[in-house]
């Protein structure tokens, strides 16, 4: 067969499997908020559709399509309407540069687990995209003619640009360890356990509260502030437009997470893990090893997510912007400050 | 009191002002908390029974020889949801009046048990009864057969109004 029909087929292969992994992953995450907000809470929590409760989430997805789409009258149909796919599809978008391992052969094709490999700009994508993904939340508040929403969607502007601000300083510190934007390759730098969290935990912690606010999780969920704003951007949401955001804040939550693994906690890499099972460079299994490695490493991220909703109270919002600008900001550059002085100090 | 002096500043230590600690340990302690033994009822298939003094649907009591009501109509009149419909009608029996129509609309009762506390015959009372489903509006409008139940199934309430009751 010719070469680029191969490479196509495998390219539509891989994207259908990645957005479909990732919505289905989305509707599981719903579940587990779910349990372990009851586990919590000392419940049970969704044990009714099929085993376990394990099909509640699809029951819910399908109640919203069923459910009636409500436009405000006044509402600017246009953006109302392409809100919510701006914001999925921005979230969805940045797992072209994401990889879930290295690469495997395909009767003698090089088959990358990573829809675009070696993006020689892949970080920067990705912080780009996540930027762009505020438009969805705001002019979802803006669109819909209620004010409530609009607060929500200025909210969530002023958080987002507040908080990209360290989140991208404190992912400068791993450029300057790994010297690349290529996420394989940053990932590629920590082999053999050089993972980054050890030479920055600083940045860690300072991307992880980042990530709490970009993806408007409790402690930082102001822009839905149910007590203040009734839903905040998404007030005057329903059906499955009003499903589509709320996918979108679990989607972005995958993302936050892969990229914690990725950048700080070695992407795939396992000391020992690949000799001590004997696979060769380049087979499926070990692709396949890779990729399981990376997912085990985003679910206890994913739990700390979920866990954290139940455990915290939400910030005030000059709270937030304080700790933003006054706390994180600074921290940051002192990060980078500290990584050049140290890496000064030791070449 | 001098109020100054509580400041955040001065009430919190550095470790509790960077937070970070704090949240572990409120994490820490809503993690022990998810194998706590858990406290919800399966309903459909652990049904509740609630004791007498529990205020379910409010129901007339049908004795051996008919329904004690005698068409007062005050639990009409002090039905604060306009609830109850009664109609008077006259029988030879000493006990002279009895309601020919006697209807409670379920969609506006608020079971708030006024009509049982203003009875004078004890004649309606609240039952245990909380599993009521209906379909259509007019099927919650519940007539005289629907509302007449057996002495013999009130006993926890009217035992729990002979108590309690002033
Ligand atoms: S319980 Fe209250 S609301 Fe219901 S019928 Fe009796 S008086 Fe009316
Ligand atoms: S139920 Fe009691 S208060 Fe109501 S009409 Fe009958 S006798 Fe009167």
């Amino acid at each position: 067969m010719e070469q680029w029909l191969v490479q196509s087929l495998v390219l539509g292969l891989k994207m259908f499997l990645i957005v479909n992994g990732l919505l289905i992953a989305a509707a599981y995450l719903v579940y587990f908020e779910r349990k372990i907000s009851a586990w919590i809470q000392n419940r049970v929590g969704p044990n009714r559709v099929g085993p376990l409760g394990l099909f509640q989430s699809f029951a819910d997805v399908f109640k919203l399509y069923l459910k009636e789409d409500i436009i405000p009258t006044l509402a600017n149909k246009g953006f109302h309407a392409i809100a919510p796919v701006i914001s999925i599809g921005i979230a969805i978008a940045v797992y072209a540069v994401i990889p879930f391992g290295e690469y495997f052969y395909l009767g003698g094709e090089k088959v990358y687990l990573s829809i675009a490999p070696h993006i020689n700009v892949g970080l920067l994508f990705i912080l780009g995209m996540s930027s762009v993904g505020v438009y969805g939340l705001t002019l979802a508040g803006w669109s819909s003619n209620n004010k409530y929403s609009l607060l929500g969607g200025l909210r969530s502007s002023a958080q987002m640009i507040s908080y990209e601000l360290s989140m991208g300083l404190s992912l400068i510190g791993v450029l300057m360890i790994s010297g690349s934007l290529d996420l394989m390759q940053i990932v590629q730098a920590q082999n053999g356990g050089h993972w980054n969290i050890f030479f920055q935990p600083l940045g860690f912690i300072i991307f992880l509260v980042s990530a709490f606010a970009e993806t408007n999780r409790t402690p930082f969920d102001l822009p839905e502030a149910e007590p203040e704003l009734v839903g905040g951007y998404h007030t005057e949401y329903s059906g499955m437009k009003f499903g589509l955001f709320f996918l979108a804040e679990y989607v972005n939550m995958v993302t936050a997470c892969a990229m914690m693994v990725l950048l700080f906690f070695g992407g795939w890499d396992v000391p020992f893990l690949y000799e001590m099972l004997g696979l060769e460079e380049g087979s499926v299994l070990r692709a396949l090893v890779q990729f399981s490695v990376v997912v085990g490493k985003m679910i206890p991220f994913l739990f700390l997510f979920i866990q954290t909703r139940w455990s915290l109270p939400r910030f005030r919002y000059d709270q937030l912007m304080s700790l933003g600008w006054k706390v994180m900001l600074p921290l940051a550059l002192a990060n980078i400050a500290i990584t050049g002085t140290i890496m000064m100090i030791f070449n | 009191m001098n109020i100054e002096k509580n400041t955040e500043k001065q009430r919190l230590n550095f470790w509790e002002k960077i937070y970070l600690p704090e949240i572990a340990r409120g994490l820490g302690m809503t993690f022990v908390e998810m194998f706590k033994p858990k406290v919800t009822r399966q309903y459909p298939e652990e049904v509740w029974n609630p004791t007498g003094s529990y205020r379910g649907r409010p129901v007339l009591v049908l004795e051996e020889d008919g329904e004690r009501c005698v068409a007062c109509g005050l639990c009409s009149r002090v039905c604060p949801a306009l609830a109850i419909e009664v109609a008077a009608g006259e029988t030879e029996k000493t006990k002279e009046r009895y309601p020919i129509k006697f209807e409670i609309n379920m969609l506006r009762c608020i079971y708030c048990g006024f009509c049982e506390e203003v009875c004078p015959e004890e004649a309606i009372v609240m039952s245990k009864d909380y599993d009521l489903v209906f379909e259509k509006q007019e099927d919650a409008i519940l007539d005289k057969d629907q509302l007449l139940i057996p002495m013999a199934q009130l006993q926890d309430r009217l035992e729990f109004l002979r108590q309690y009751r002033r």
